[in-house]
């Protein structure tokens, strides 16, 4: 359905990008008790159409990366780099979708989608069937006139990703977008993230605490340090397309999420300390099965 | 359709939604108390009514109540008919007229100040202590003054009421206006929004159910403000009646006062419980 959308591109006949470049990034935070280090010289190079996730423990400055690409807060040192420009504030070609769904609430399904428009200053009505389409894709046809309040966690975090999408944003940046959500509705949300992302090629950046919807959504997994956030590793998850709920109780997939959660206790990957722990556990369940 | 991704919403119908639409559930002492939801309750609510008027008219009566004592409520009744027109119009007109030009002004300005200083944090905590100064001490007391200086036509009134009302809608405003959400703010900035579109789009909307609360006891407040400051120091207007025919031992007219003086009360509740519903339903 959303096929629109390339359609559109192609009349555009403009060659739309959305590579993300952030280098040597480092951060601080002034609070009332001092300096906080929240960011250690991170470089990162994202490329166009790439779904990046981004994990480590709480307070590790996962967060706070993603608010720099996307212009609200800004850097210490170090820049990021948007197709070729840095960024200094709030971009047009990057979209956000934040923790639980921030619906104004004092605004009708379609007026919240039609916000940004409002924002910008862009007359939305081209935009009608585009949004109408992205509703049908998400499920919410015949809910444009509801309010927020009358929504359930899951429908107001989709209306979300409408409203994000619909100006055609390059890049979307998601902060921890489905931790408010039950486990249930958060796999309904992360395939419906895969297919939107699939059939329109968006460049995703993607903050969460939950390694195994890293791996179920991302291409590769960045994972920080603690506090403060360096790059401890990026994995490379070459697992096929499109993933299923399933699969994330594959071995492969059980093996990366194993990689990746050794890596965020340990600070760094330890291939050996992985193998060790996966004989460990390995062994366990050999002996429960043979009891 | 609701349940394309297995979604179960709650419906909200046409008679569940009596219960949902809470409006201004936080109008402090006045708490939401919605008209009859269908006809019994509201043949209920009319008998009960009829029931109290009736009773009292059967005391007095019964009891020889004399009327300086408590006039009849059926003799109110007349009163109220008979005079309304030659004898109290004028005066409720009086009252209105100082009730709107003072609440105009101070209204204005209370929202006006509220928006602006809390913008700025060091200059609220600069502000706030006269606010509380002039939210809690009666305005009544500078009628006296007032009128000393100003004379007794309405101006003295009007800078009364625009004394009581203006702060409690400052006050209340302020506080809608500080309730600022970090997350909304960076939604609102994500798409490149200016100061003023935040303040038009984000911050105004969020404050708007404590500025209708604000402007509901701040009228109220005005009301009060306005007929104590005419028993003071006014010939004229709804409170100067009420020290004119309680000198007289007029009851049922002064009674009538009083009934008019209610109405217009519940008058400005009725308004503001509409406006809420109206602007500030979201907020259940």
């Amino acid at each position: 359905m959303v096929q629109t959308e390339r359609a559109m591109n192609a009349t555009g006949g403009v060659e739309r990008s959305g590579v993300v470049q952030v280098e040597h990034a480092t951060k601080y935070y002034k609070t009332n008790t001092g300096s906080v280090h929240a960011l250690e010289d991170i470089t990162l190079d994202i490329r166009k159409g790439e779904f990046i996730a981004i994990v480590g423990p709480s307070g590790c400055g996962k967060s706070t990366l993603l608010w720099a690409m996307s212009g609200l807060h800004d850097l210490t040192s170090g820049k990021v780099v948007i197709d070729g420009s840095t960024v200094t504030g709030p971009r047009p070609e990057i979209g956000m979708i934040f923790q639980e769904a921030n619906l104004l609430p004092w605004r009708n399904l379609q007026k919240n989608i039609e916000f940004p428009f409002e924002i910008k200053k862009i007359d939305s009505k081209p935009y009608q069937p585009r949004i109408q389409d992205l509703l049908a894709e998400v499920g919410l046809t015949g809910f444009e006139t509801k309010f927020p309040r009358e929504l359930s966690g899951g429908m107001q975090q989709r209306a979300s990703i409408v409203r994000c999408l619909a100006f055609d944003p390059d890049i979307i940046l998601m902060d921890e977008p489905f931790g408010a959500l039950d486990a249930f509705t958060r796999d309904e949300m992360n395939l419906l993230i895969q297919k939107l992302w699939m059939e329109t090629g968006k460049t995703i950046v993607f903050v969460t605490h939950n390694v195994s919807e890293a791996i179920l959504l991302a291409d590769r997994v960045v994972v920080l340090t603690p506090r403060p956030g360096r790059v401890a590793h990026i994995f490379d998850i070459d697992l096929p397309r499109p993933r299923t709920i399933e699969e994330t109780y594959s071995p492969p997939f059980i093996e990366k999420i194993f990689e990746i959660k050794d890596t965020i206790i340990q600070g760094s990957y330890r291939p050996e300390h992985v193998a060790e722990v996966t004989r460990k556990v390995a062994g366990v369940s050999a002996r429960k099965a043979g009891e | 359709m609701s349940d394309v991704l297995g979604d179960n919403i709650p419906t909200f119908d046409s008679s569940g939604a009596e219960n949902q639409e809470v409006g201004l559930s936080n109008m402090s002492a006045l708490a939401d108390t919605g008209f009859a939801s269908n006809w019994k309750e509201a043949l209920i609510l009319i008998l009960v009514a009829c029931g109290v008027i009736g009773g009292l008219e059967i005391i007095v009566r019964v009891f020889d109540v004399p009327a300086y004592t408590f006039p009849a409520p059926s003799e109110i009744g007349e009163s109220l008919w008979r005079n309304f027109r030659p004898l109290y119009w004028p005066h409720l007109l009086v009252t209105l007229k100082v009730l709107f030009l003072g609440y105009f002004i101070g209204a204005s300005l209370g929202i006006l100040l509220a928006a602006v200083i809390t913008q700025f944090p060091f200059a609220e905590k600069i502000v706030t202590p006269y606010i509380l100064l002039l939210v809690t001490t009666p305005m009544i007391a500078l009628v006296p003054l007032l009128v000393q200086k100003l004379g007794f036509g309405i101006q003295p009134r009007v800078i009364a009421v625009a004394l009581a009302s203006g702060p409690m809608v400052m006050i209340n405003a302020a506080t809608g206006f500080r309730r600022t959400d970090l997350a909304k703010l960076a939604l609102a900035r994500s798409y490149g929004a200016s100061t003023f579109q935040i303040f038009t789009k984000v911050r105004f909307p969020l404050a708007l159910p404590m500025i209708i609360v604000g402007l509901m006891v701040g009228a109220i407040f005005g009301l009060l403000t306005a007929v104590g400051a005419e028993i003071v120091g006014s010939g004229e207007g709804l409170g100067n009646r009420l020290m004119y025919y309680s000198s007289r031992i007029q009851m049922a007219n002064f009674w009538s006062i009083i009934v008019i003086l209610a109405v217009l009360g519940i008058l400005i509740y009725v308004i503001f419980y509409w406006i809420g519903k109206r602007w500030a339903s979201w907020q259940a």
